[in-house]
């Protein structure tokens, strides 16, 4: 178990680091396209942002930012995004993850429909890692039972 | 037995040596891989996909259902976590 403890100089540089880490980090998700990054860099980096809090907080602090049951939800939102993806292409008439089918509902022609289908599955790999990477330590970190339900 | 196995191991490892015989060397241009599917997916990504980023294609566009498994390992991994470490209260 994470003792809280008291550090001014620790607690005021995350306080103002995390913001600019959550940043970054959707920025490396929304810029998988075009310079290096995606949805698994960017998801870590998001979910070390979130370990951060926790480390230079405590775990209390994290879990009323971020609730361990919501935290389940969106590791399995994460997921149905990228495979419902999927479905829906097979729905308009393609094959499974073949985006290109994605331009009868997107206004904008097949091979753009691509380049956002690519978005789209970037975005719900993002959000599976990021709520794992929180998971996995919650556990971790706290032997005595946290979950508080 | 323990002799037994140690025969079994060398066996195996050097016939995965002896079949390392015949690959193609390190970044070969001229090996299979290299003259099929790299050029294609080089000359091809933009006008295909819009994206500009090699990488990206391939990992989220060609090799699709690869980045679904890997996503899934680890949706798999965070389960496996909690159903093994998480207690419950009761």
């Amino acid at each position: 178990m994470i003792a809280p403890f008291e550090d001014v100089i620790i607690q005021t540089v995350c306080r103002f680091l995390i913001p600019f880490l959550q940043v970054y980090g959707l920025y490396v998700i929304a810029h998988g396209h075009s310079s290096p990054g995606g949805g698994f860099q960017g998801g870590v980096i998001l979910g070390a942002s979130f370990i951060l809090l926790c480390l230079s907080y405590d775990i209390q602090e994290m879990k009323k930012r971020l609730s361990p049951r919501a935290n389940v939800i969106f590791f399995s939102v994460g997921l149905i995004i990228y495979s419902g993806i999927g479905v829906l292409c097979l729905l308009l008439g393609g094959k499974y993850l073949d985006y290109s089918w994605l331009h009868k509902i997107l206004p904008v022609g097949p091979v753009e429909a691509r380049s956002m289908g690519i978005f789209g599955i970037e975005v719900g790999v993002g959000i599976t890692v990021m709520a794992v990477m929180i998971s996995i330590f919650l556990d971790l970190a706290s032997e005595e039972q946290h979950l508080g339900s | 037995m323990k002799l037994i196995a140690l025969i079994a191991v060398c066996l195996t490892g050097g016939l995965l040596i002896y079949g390392t015989m015949d690959m193609p060397r390190w970044g070969d241009p001229r090996s299979p891989a290299s003259l099929h599917v790299s050029p294609r997916y080089i000359e091809k990504t933009l006008e295909e996909t819009a994206v500009p980023n090699m990488v990206t294609s391939v990992l989220a566009d060609y090799r699709g259902y690869d980045t679904l498994g890997e996503t899934t390992v680890i949706f798999t991994a965070g389960i496996a976590c909690i159903l093994l470490i998480r207690r419950f209260s009761r």
